[in-house]
């Protein structure tokens, strides 16, 4: 499939510009009831950066993960993920773009439930075209460096919330995104495993250099990031650098 | 999945039911022998009483002669027939007695299994021999040899010159294989005293070619009514029956049958496709999160959509098979329970296997269709 990993270096990662996302919802009474959830975001990521978005429930945060994750389309304005207007590709297109360039880590881990930790993070190249053993074997790199190596033909319910994260970490590293989002990773751990999971987010943003955009509303957890956007009502209310 | 069993297994067992009874029905008709026609003295009706054919005795030997001489013709076997004790030893049996030309064999297709039947020479000199059915061979020498043994028919001793092959049931549920055989010449003269020398009781008249079987029967109705010096405008005394017409009557209704049970079957089958649509659509609402995620690592919509469609089709194989295994099971439980002949062939249950497969792809589309087609946000966002 294509790639837009070529793109020249001084374009940035993330480039959105004036992004609106409004819901239609059908009410039975007053026909449809349009929500605005996002209004104007424009926003630049550069490539190696690790950015924490904040903000209350209902801030618009998620939409605008969503929107950058390539899992929903904006209502207007325009997306360019290493240089390529994404906002006007077909599913098919959005689906290889998800597969290639992106990785994700969710707050509920998301993982296949009746797949072994293996075959978990493995799904991903399967879907890429690469053959199955070469999949597994790469599989089993992953989760070897993520410690998990002895754990690979557990299921998901038989691994603790620390590792079943650290599959989805795994998972989402499988084909060498450029970008990883992360939606509140660390909400359902506890203090100290919340640690060691931003710890493996800070290393694979320092030593491989790979960008992490994350969701949280922890202040703790956004001081792992090197830059702090604030989300309001739908609009950016704050982008600034922080010092770690 | 229970409903795919159940529909296939009902396929399987229905056509070969329906396959059994068309075989039973071909047996009996290939146990008659081909192209006949049997030719019953009596007819239709005498004045102004109508009678059933049989009840009196217009047909002679002559007639029988004379019909074998007719270009369309192949054999005749005139027949009379009479029922009489039988004994061997201390054993005695009832039975038909036949009485018939060496012909008779020929045209029935019909030969010995042990020892011969009696030669033209036994015939003409109206000798005192037997050819034996096997049931009767079985109820008077239990598992002794009968060829060259003595029996004696109304008291009169015969020999065994053999023993028939078993040809089991006619298409009137007769035993063809309980009754014994002498030559016609010495029926008339020793065992039935008959009122009218020469008569017999019909006879059975075999065409050249299933082709001319309707010219063969008009030949045969014209010289009869000649000989029996019948004007114009007077009824037969005689009636001719084309059994070829009476199989072919009997395999359709064998096959209307057959058809029948298929279409029942179908039916089942039906239920149980729309039985896996209903099991996929659940099982699309229960794993619309698990689509999401995997649209959200990358999976196409042709991806989600092959998965679904595999899903049901390996379900509908699975249950194809047990239900072929059941279907079969379920066919032989009715053989040896019903006494019924039941025929399992390999395209019968290629064709069930078939339709499984073709049902699973066909209602497994639409809930896979339906996966395929979820937003991945809402599918993630699903709980």
């Amino acid at each position: 499939m294509m790639s837009v990993q070529s793109e020249s270096s001084a374009e940035p990662l993330i480039r959105v510009d004036r992004l609106c996302k409004i819901y239609s919802l059908e009410s039975g009474v007053n026909g449809t009831v349009n929500s605005q959830v996002l209004y104007d975001v424009s926003l630049s990521i550069n490539r190696g950066e690790f950015v924490a978005i904040m903000g209350h429930s209902g801030s618009g945060k998620s939409t605008l993960m969503n929107l950058l994750g390539c899992l929903d389309t904006p209502t207007s304005g325009h997306y360019w993920l290493a240089g390529r207007d994404v906002a006007s590709l077909s599913e098919e297109e959005l689906a290889s773009v998800r597969n290639h360039n992106l990785g994700f880590v969710f707050q509920g881990f998301n993982l296949l439930k009746r797949m072994t930790a293996l075959d978990n993070v493995a799904t991903p190249l399967l879907y890429a075209g690469v053959s199955r053993a070469e999949s597994r074997q790469r599989a089993q790199e992953l989760l070897q460096q993520t410690g998990l190596g002895k754990f690979s033909e557990y299921q998901p319910n038989q691994l603790s919330g620390g590792q079943q994260q650290r599959v989805a970490i795994s998972r989402a590293l499988v084909n060498n995104p450029q970008l990883i989002l992360a939606d509140e990773p660390t909400g359902n751990l506890d203090t100290q495993t919340s640690g060691e999971i931003m710890g493996v987010f800070e290393r694979l943003n320092r030593e491989k250099g790979i960008t992490i955009v994350l969701v949280t509303h922890e202040d703790d957890i956004a001081a792992y990031a090197s830059r702090l956007v604030r989300l309001k009502d739908g609009r950016v209310i704050h982008d600034s650098k922080v010092d770690s | 999945m229970l409903g795919m069993i159940i529909g296939v297994a009902a396929v399987v067992l229905m056509l070969s039911i329906g396959q059994g009874a068309q075989a039973t029905v071909n047996q009996a008709i290939a146990s008659m022998g081909s192209n006949l026609f049997i030719v019953l003295p009596g007819a239709t009706s005498s004045g102004a009483m109508r009678q059933t054919s049989g009840s009196v005795q217009t047909l002679t030997i002559g007639d029988a002669q004379a019909v074998a001489g007719l270009p369309s013709i192949k054999a005749v076997a005139p027949i009379i027939t009479g029922t009489a004790q039988l004994n061997f030893g201390a054993n005695n049996w009832s039975t038909v007695v036949t009485g018939v030309t060496t012909d008779y064999f020929r045209v029935r297709n019909w030969s010995t299994e042990d020892g011969e039947v009696f030669t033209d020479t036994d015939f003409r000199s109206a000798a005192r021999v037997v050819v034996l059915g096997q049931v009767t061979a079985k109820n008077l020498f239990g598992d002794e040899d009968p060829t060259g043994k003595t029996i004696r028919i109304k008291k009169s001793p015969f020999i065994v010159t053999g023993v028939l092959s078993a040809k089991g049931q006619s298409l009137d549920g007769r035993d063809q294989d309980d009754s014994v055989f002498i030559p016609l010449t010495t029926g008339q003269r020793q065992i039935f005293g008959s009122q009218f020398p020469g008569t017999i009781r019909f006879m059975m008249v075999q065409g050249k070619s299933p082709e001319g079987m309707e010219e063969a029967e008009s030949e045969i109705n014209q010289l009869l009514r000649q000989r029996h010096r019948l004007a114009e405008g007077v009824d037969s005394d005689f009636t001719v029956r084309n059994m070829a017409a009476l199989a072919a009557v009997a395999t359709g209704a064998a096959k209307v049958m057959s058809l029948m049970l298929g279409a029942i079957a179908s039916v089942s089958l039906l239920v149980g496709g729309i039985g896996i649509m209903n099991i996929m659509l659940v099982s699309v609402t229960e794993r619309t999160r698990e689509i999401g995620i995997r649209m959200a690592i990358g999976a196409n919509r042709r991806a989600i959509l092959t998965q679904f469609l595999l899903e049901a089709l390996v379900i509908c194989i699975l249950g194809g098979l047990a239900g072929v295994a059941l279907g079969i099971g379920g066919a032989w439980a009715v053989s040896r329970a019903a006494d019924m002949v039941v025929v399992i062939t390999l395209g019968m249950v290629g064709l069930a296997f078939f339709f499984a497969s073709a049902v699973g792809i066909f209602f497994g589309f639409y809930p896979a269709k339906k996966a395929a087609s979820l937003r991945p946000v809402e599918a993630l966002r699903y709980e």
